[in-house]
């Protein structure tokens, strides 16, 4: 094992997404605590995107026909291939759609700690990490020893600035493992656009599970139709069929960041927060006063929404 | 094609959470368990498949509290076979459990194995990840739909801002379903109670699962709200708010 912190890229139609800087924004608070070198796992990707990556000690570039799209199969032995030529002590990994292909199956296999959902590292002793678990509601520090571990970070957790440095580092090519070709890419499909465009909107008024029924988001329209806003919805309720996909806000959703963010009976799961956190103003109303919401919204209110909706509606319509 | 649905009950996050006295875990009197929702999301599609092509189903779970009514449910919905597995310590890892899991798929012979793409109590990642890797079969994640296709099935599966990827997957294999095409269908209870009279629960003893590379609970505590919310006291200063933001 060397003191290597290597950081899985991730990137979709030759661009970085912004987990990429936030783990090397990690990766760098702690190489600067340990010493370490990092090292970014480029799977696919154009060598140009390199540039990008100057926040790394050095990239390995997986090369190869199987890599250029994004492929759970060929990425999972690519990634085994650079783990095994790094011997790194801590590997970064996104929690999103992409690392949960590759973080848990490469942990089993390397028969090595993961802890998933994390918000924070610490590596001033063995190495520890905060796993945000139960929609938000506990912190939950593990033990994962001396490394070879790995960690998978929720996306959002740090500043993607932190880890954005021009710069070329090395880059060493591989060329991607064979593989049995048991998982096939096809083809990509663009986001449907619907009626409204909820990130181009100035008012979001926004509804989760606490709204109870679909026929119960009327209310919601109403509020949302005196503010000349635009009712969006967490994942249950897209899930449930209540509200297109085009509405949806978070992890598989859109990120937004409207003037003010009215959340409604949201409790605020990671996944959720993920996708609205940046907002200039947010309004969280929910009868349970523990709900997660409350700890990254504004305001809060601990009304039945309900109430408030109707309040709100007619006061506004009033002025 | 013979498809296993893996289920996981999770705490019911309607409930207070309330961390034990030894600061590392919830208290167990104080939880109350639920479904995971995405593994209902799992049984939905396994069901849908089943009524595409005809399909079997199999719904799995550890054996537990209320356990028994939550299999009986599955049975109800319309899979075709609930088994309980007995005999294993308590888990406290999502490893532990895979490893029970792919114990008993692999005794099975199931084609597809579905489960939820993860849980709320997933510290060390998520079960069906680890039961492709421990099986070696290949493993896809957040799928929205799974058809079949040829040999296989064709699967979507989601990234970041609604974008899709449509993959054909060789069976065996092992996906993680973050929607079912359709909301889970619902089993009325005088349903579930006439299954419970008239089908039985088949039941796999396994053992105790080995090999756990080392990841120790440090501490549980909720989360630290930092400055948080500032709490309002009615919907007039919601108002005062919405005015000086200048948005009414």
């Amino acid at each position: 094992m060397t003191q290597d912190i290597l950081v899985v890229a991730e990137h979709l139609k030759g661009s970085f997404e912004d987990t990429t800087f936030e783990l090397l924004a990690v990766a760098r608070k702690v190489a600067a605590q340990t010493g370490g070198r990092i090292v970014v796992a480029l799977i696919g990707g154009e060598p140009s995107m390199c540039s990008e990556l100057g926040a790394a000690g050095k990239v390995v570039n997986v090369t190869g026909e199987a890599v250029v799209n994004f492929n759970p199969e060929s990425h999972g032995a690519a990634l085994d291939a650079v783990f095994e030529a790094v011997k790194p002590r801590m590997t970064m990994v996104g929690y999103t759609s992409m690392g949960m292909d590759l973080a848990s199956t490469l942990a089993v296999k390397k028969e090595i700690p993961h802890a998933a959902f994390c918000v924070e590292v610490d590596v001033s002793g063995t190495i520890n990490a905060v796993s945000q678990l139960y929609g938000g509601k506990m912190n939950v520090t593990s033990d994962l020893g001396e490394g070879p571990c790995i960690v998978s970070m929720l996306p959002g957790t740090a500043s993607p600035d932190d880890g954005r440095v021009s710069g070329n580092p090395p880059v060493e090519q591989i060329e991607v493992p064979e593989t049995d070709g048991k998982v096939r890419f096809s083809r990509l499909i663009e986001a449907e656009s619907g009626d409204v465009d909820i990130t181009a909107k100035e008012v979001l008024v926004a509804v989760g599970r606490g709204i109870g029924g679909k026929d119960d988001i009327e209310v919601a329209e109403e509020l949302a139709e005196a503010l000349d806003a635009a009712v969006a919805g967490s994942r249950p309720l897209i899930d449930a069929g209540w509200l297109p996909k085009s509405r949806q806000v978070g992890k598989s959703g859109l990120k937004v960041a409207p003037k003010v963010y009215i959340a409604l009976g949201i409790s605020g799961a990671p996944e959720h927060l993920e996708g609205m956190k940046s907002s200039g103003t947010i309004i969280a109303i929910n009868t349970d006063k523990n709900a997660p919401i409350f700890a990254v919204a504004h305001y809060g209110l601990n009304e039945d929404l309900f109430d408030v909706c109707e309040e709100l509606t007619e006061a506004i319509n009033e002025r | 094609m013979k498809i296993a649905v893996l289920l996981k009950r999770v705490p019911d996050l309607v409930e207070d959470l309330v961390v034990d006295a030894s600061g590392k875990a919830l208290d167990a009197d104080e939880v109350k368990l639920t479904l995971n929702e995405f593994d209902d999301h799992a049984l939905e599609e396994a069901l849908l498949l089943k009524e595409s092509v005809g399909a079997s189903v199999a719904a799995i779970a550890l054996e537990g509290e209320d356990v028994d009514k939550m299999l009986f449910t599955a049975l109800a919905k319309g899979a075709d076979q609930a088994i309980k597995v007995t005999g294993v310590a308590p888990v406290e890892r999502n490893l532990q459990l895979a490893r029970v899991f792919a114990k008993v798929v692999e005794e099975g012979g199931y084609d597809l194995l579905l489960t939820g793409v993860q849980a709320t109590d997933d510290r060390d990642g998520q079960v069906g990840a680890m039961v492709a890797a421990l099986l070696e079969r290949p493993f896809v994640s957040v799928v929205t739909s799974v058809l079949p296709e040829g040999e296989g099935v064709k699967i979507l599966k989601e990234y970041a801002g609604g974008v899709m990827a449509e993959f054909e997957v060789s069976l065996p294999s092992v996906l993680g379903i973050q929607a079912a095409r359709q909301a889970p269908r619902y089993a009325p209870v005088s349903k579930v109670r006439q299954v419970q009279q008239d089908s039985t629960l088949e039941t796999v003893d396994c053992g105790a699962a080995e090999g756990m590379p080392g990841m120790s609970v440090v501490v549980m505590t909720p989360p630290e709200r930092g400055e948080g919310a500032q709490m309002l006291d009615s919907v007039e200063e919601v108002i005062e708010v919405l005015a000086s933001k200048g948005v009414i």
